[in-house]
C-alpha cells in the first residue's frame, strides 16, 4: 500500500524517491512549472512550482514526497508569487506574442493565462539579444530564452552533445551555444535532438514552418495547461 | 496640378488654426492652416504624426514571422498587411501559382475585409456627414445620431461589418490579426460547418450591399452642384487591374491612367514597381509623397482607392456590381470623375461586388480542400501587392541566405493618396474657409474631404464618433484671438 501527502486537503499517493510534483502529476494535480520537465533531473530554477510544505517555502520539483506531509500549493498568496514570478521572466526577456510563432503553443504564455497574468506590471528590460539564423534548419531566438535549461540538460544528458550551456552570472546569466564561433551551425546540433524538441517557449525553432498550425488548433487552443499533467506532451 | 497653398511665402506673420486630432478617420493625423489678418488662407497641410517604424525591426527577423507581425500596422485592414507580406513571401519560397483551394481561401479573406472595412467607413464614420450635413448638429453628427434617426441603415452597417468580421474568422482564425496565410499558402481550410453558417446571411448580404449603393447614388445625384465638386482637383490615378482588365482586389497588374483616363502604363508587374514609383520626403510630414517617375513629381503624383480602381479597371466581373459601375460611368460622362465625394458611392460598388464573389467563392468545393501549400525555387527578394481597402499596397522584402529579412519597404494605400488628400483640403479650404470666420461646421468640411479618401493615417489606431478637437486662432503676437472645443 502507497503512502499518502495532503496536497490543498487531498491524499496524494507517493512512491518512495518521487518529488512532490512528480506525485501531484501523477494523481492529476497540476502544480505550475517552467524547468521541470519529467523526463529530466530536476533543475530547480524557475520557482514556480514552489509550493508551501508544512508551512515552508520549497520548489516541488526537488523535494521529496514524504508520508503526512502536508503542501500547499493553488493558494492566493502563492498563485500571485507564480505570478510576479511569471511577470518578471516575461520583462527580462523580449516576449512578443502577437508575432510570436509558439503563441498558443508556448508554456510560459499558457502559464500566465493560467496564473491570470493580465499585465506585465514590471518596467521592461528590453535586452538586445540577436538571432542565430546559421543552422539550416534550426533558429534560435534568444528573446524568448527564460533560462530553463531543458535544451542544456537534454543537449548533455540524452544527446550527448553540449551544444547549449548557460553562461554568465545572476543577471548575467544567458544561453550560449558551445562552438568557437557561437554560431548554431559549427556544432551538431540536428532536429533528431532530443535538445531540439524540449524548450518550453519560442527559443528553438524548426525554420520555415512558423504558423503552420492554425489558431484553434493549436496545443492550448484545445486544453489550458492545467490540462497537461497527464501527458507531458509538448 | 500644383504646389499652391502647401508652402506659405511669409508664415511668420500669419494665424495658425489646427485640427488636431482629424476625427472619424483611422489613425491621428492633423490639419494645419495658416490665416491672414481678413481671414485669408495662405497655407493648408495635412500632417501625419505618428511614425510606427516597421521597416526597421522587423529587418534581423526570420522572413515567415512578417505575415503575422506586419499586420500589426493596423487593426481596420490587417489582412490587406497578412496577405500583402504572404505574397511577397509566397516570391521568395517560390511559390508564384498557389493552389486553386490556397488563393480562394485568401481570396475569401480579403473580400471580407473590404466587405467590412468599407461597411465601417460608409456607414460607422461618414453616414453621419452624408445624412445629416457637413454642418449640421454636431451632437448628432455620428453614428449614434444616425442609429437614431434612421435605425435599419445603422443595423445593416454593423451587421455588414460583422459578417465581413466573420468570413476573417473562419479563414484567419480570429477576427483581427489571424494567422491563416503563410508563405507558400494557407494553414487552414473552410469546414462544412464554417461555409454552411456564412450561405445562410450572405443573400442578405449582397442585398443590402445593393441597397448601399442606391442610397449613396440618391444622395449624391440628388446634389451634384455639391457633390460633382466638393474639394475637387484632377489627378492620374492607379491601381491593379485583374485578368481581362476586371476589378481585383487581390491580384492582377499595375495600371496607371492620367486625369483624362489616357493610360500612363498597364500591364506591369507588379515585381517592377521600384521602376514606375519613386517616393518623396517632405521636412512636414512622416507620411512620403510617392509620384510616377516618368512623371516627376509635380506632375506624377496620383490617387489610389475605390474611386481610382472602378474607373480603371474595363469591368467588374460580378452582375450587380457591374450594373452599378455602368450607372457610375454614365453618370460621370464618359470621362473620369475626379470628385472626392465620389469615392463614397464607388467604395459601395465595390462592397457589393466583394459581398457577390464570397457569394460565389462559397459556392466553390475548392474551399473545404486540404491542398493548400506549395513551394519551388527559393529566391532573395519579392514584392506582394494588393488592393486594400484604401488603395494598392506595396510590401517589398530582401531575405538573407540565413532567412533573415534585410530590407523592407513599405507603401501603404493612403501614402499613395498622400497628395491628393492635401489638394483636396486646400480646394476645401479655399472654397469654404478663405475670408470667413472659422467655425466649427466649416472645420468639419475639411475633415469631410479627408474622409472621403478613408485615409489610415497610422494603420494602428482608430477613432470612433467625436474625438477631442480643440482648435486655437493665434494673432501674430501669439495671443488666442477665439478659440473652439469639443471634448
Amino acid at each position: 500500500m502507497s503512502q499518502t501527502f495532503m496536497l490543498d486537503g487531498k491524499a496524494i499517493p507517493f512512491e518512495e524517491g518521487q518529488t512532490i510534483i512528480q506525485a501531484a502529476s501523477k494523481a492529476g494535480v497540476f502544480i505550475p512549472h517552467l524547468c521541470y520537465h519529467p523526463d529530466f533531473k530536476p533543475h530547480g530554477s524557475c520557482k514556480l512550482c514552489t509550493v508551501k510544505v508544512n508551512g515552508r517555502q520549497t520548489a516541488s520539483c526537488t523535494m521529496r514526497a514524504m508520508a503526512g506531509m502536508v503542501v500547499e500549493s493553488d493558494t492566493e498568496e502563492i498563485n500571485a508569487e507564480r505570478r510576479a514570478l511569471t511577470q518578471m521572466l516575461f520583462v527580462e526577456g523580449n516576449h512578443f506574442c502577437p508575432s510570436c510563432e509558439q503563441s498558443g503553443n508556448c508554456q510560459l504564455q499558457a502559464t500566465a493565462y493560467h496564473l491570470g497574468m493580465m499585465s506585465p506590471h514590471y518596467d521592461h528590460f528590453f535586452p538586445s539579444r540577436p538571432v542565430d539564423a546559421s543552422h539550416p534548419e534550426v533558429l534560435l531566438d534568444f528573446n524568448r530564452c527564460i533560462l530553463c535549461s531543458l535544451c542544456v540538460r537534454a543537449s548533455r544528458d540524452v544527446d550527448g552533445k553540449n551544444v547549449f550551456a548557460l553562461s554568465g552570472r545572476g543577471i548575467g546569466t544567458h544561453l550560449i551555444v558551445n562552438a568557437k564561433s557561437g554560431q548554431l551551425a559549427d556544432t551538431d546540433f540536428t532536429l533528431a535532438d532530443k535538445a531540439a524538441q524540449v524548450c518550453p517557449v519560442g527559443v528553438i525553432l524548426r525554420k520555415r514552418k512558423g504558423f503552420a498550425v492554425p489558431i484553434g488548433e493549436r496545443k492550448y487552443d484545445k486544453a489550458p495547461i492545467s490540462a497537461s499533467v497527464e501527458t507531458e506532451g509538448r | 496640378m500644383t504646389y499652391q497653398l502647401e508652402t506659405a511665402q511669409h508664415p511668420e506673420k500669419l494665424r495658425r488654426v489646427a485640427i488636431d486630432p482629424v476625427s472619424r478617420v483611422e489613425g491621428h493625423g492633423k490639419v494645419t492652416i495658416l490665416l491672414d489678418d481678413q481671414n485669408k488662407v495662405h497655407q493648408v497641410r495635412l500632417h501625419i504624426v505618428e511614425f510606427r517604424g516597421f521597416e526597421k525591426f522587423i529587418q534581423g527577423r526570420p522572413y515567415w514571422e512578417v505575415p503575422v507581425m506586419v499586420q500589426r500596422l493596423c487593426g481596420i485592414c490587417p489582412v490587406s498587411h497578412h496577405l500583402a507580406a504572404s505574397k511577397a513571401l509566397d516570391v521568395i519560397v517560390g511559390a508564384r501559382k498557389l493552389t486553386p483551394a490556397a488563393e480562394k481561401l485568401r481570396r475569401l479573406m480579403h473580400y471580407g475585409q473590404m466587405l467590412q472595412s468599407h461597411a465601417l467607413h460608409f456607414f460607422h464614420l461618414c453616414s453621419p456627414d452624408l445624412l445629416f450635413g457637413f454642418d449640421s448638429d454636431v451632437t448628432r453628427r455620428n453614428i449614434v445620431g444616425v442609429a437614431a434617426a434612421h435605425p435599419e441603415i445603422a443595423k445593416r452597417g454593423v451587421l455588414l461589418r460583422k459578417f465581413g468580421q466573420e468570413v476573417i474568422r473562419v479563414t484567419a482564425g480570429k477576427r483581427v490579426h489571424g494567422t491563416g496565410a503563410v508563405p507558400g499558402g494557407m494553414n487552414k481550410s473552410l469546414t462544412v460547418a464554417e461555409r454552411d453558417e456564412l450561405l445562410k446571411d450572405i443573400y442578405h448580404i449582397v442585398s443590402w450591399s445593393r441597397d448601399a449603393v442606391h442610397l449613396i447614388q440618391k444622395v449624391h445625384t440628388q446634389d451634384p452642384g455639391l457633390y460633382n465638386s466638393f474639394g475637387i482637383f484632377r489627378s492620374n490615378f492607379m491601381s491593379i487591374v485583374g485578368h481581362n482588365g476586371d476589378l481585383d482586389f487581390y491580384h492582377g497588374t499595375l495600371r496607371a491612367r492620367d486625369d483624362n483616363g489616357k493610360l500612363i502604363f498597364d500591364d506591369v508587374d507588379y515585381q517592377q514597381y521600384d521602376k514606375y514609383i519613386e517616393e518623396e520626403v517632405r521636412p512636414w510630414s512622416y507620411m512620403k509623397f510617392p509620384f510616377f517617375k516618368s512623371l516627376g513629381r509635380e506632375h506624377g503624383w496620383y490617387k489610389v482607392g475605390p474611386l481610382a480602381r472602378v474607373q480603371n479597371c474595363d469591368q467588374i466581373s460580378t452582375p450587380f456590381a457591374e450594373h452599378e459601375r455602368r450607372e457610375f460611368v454614365d453618370y460621370a460622362g464618359g470621362s473620369p470623375m475626379h470628385a472626392p465625394l465620389a469615392y463614397h458611392w464607388t467604395r459601395m460598388i465595390e462592397m457589393l461586388h466583394a459581398a457577390e464573389v464570397i457569394k460565389d467563392l462559397l459556392h466553390d468545393d475548392d474551399l473545404l480542400s486540404d491542398n493548400l501549400m506549395v513551394e519551388g525555387e527559393r529566391r532573395m527578394e519579392g514584392v506582394g501587392v494588393i488592393e486594400a481597402p484604401r488603395g494598392t499596397l506595396f510590401h517589398h522584402y530582401r531575405v538573407d541566405e540565413n532567412d533573415l529579412i534585410t530590407m523592407a519597404n513599405l507603401i501603404v494605400s493612403t501614402t499613395n493618396n498622400n497628395q491628393a488628400m492635401n489638394e483636396a483640403v486646400r480646394h476645401v479650404a479655399r472654397r469654404y474657409l478663405h475670408g470667413r470666420e472659422v467655425t466649427e461646421g466649416l472645420l468639419n468640411h475639411i475633415e469631410v474631404a479627408i474622409r472621403a479618401f478613408d485615409p489610415c493615417l497610422s494603420c494602428a489606431t482608430h477613432a470612433l464618433g467625436k474625438m477631442p478637437l480643440a482648435v486655437e486662432l493665434v494673432d501674430p503676437e501669439g495671443n488666442v484671438v477665439h478659440s473652439l472645443s469639443r471634448t
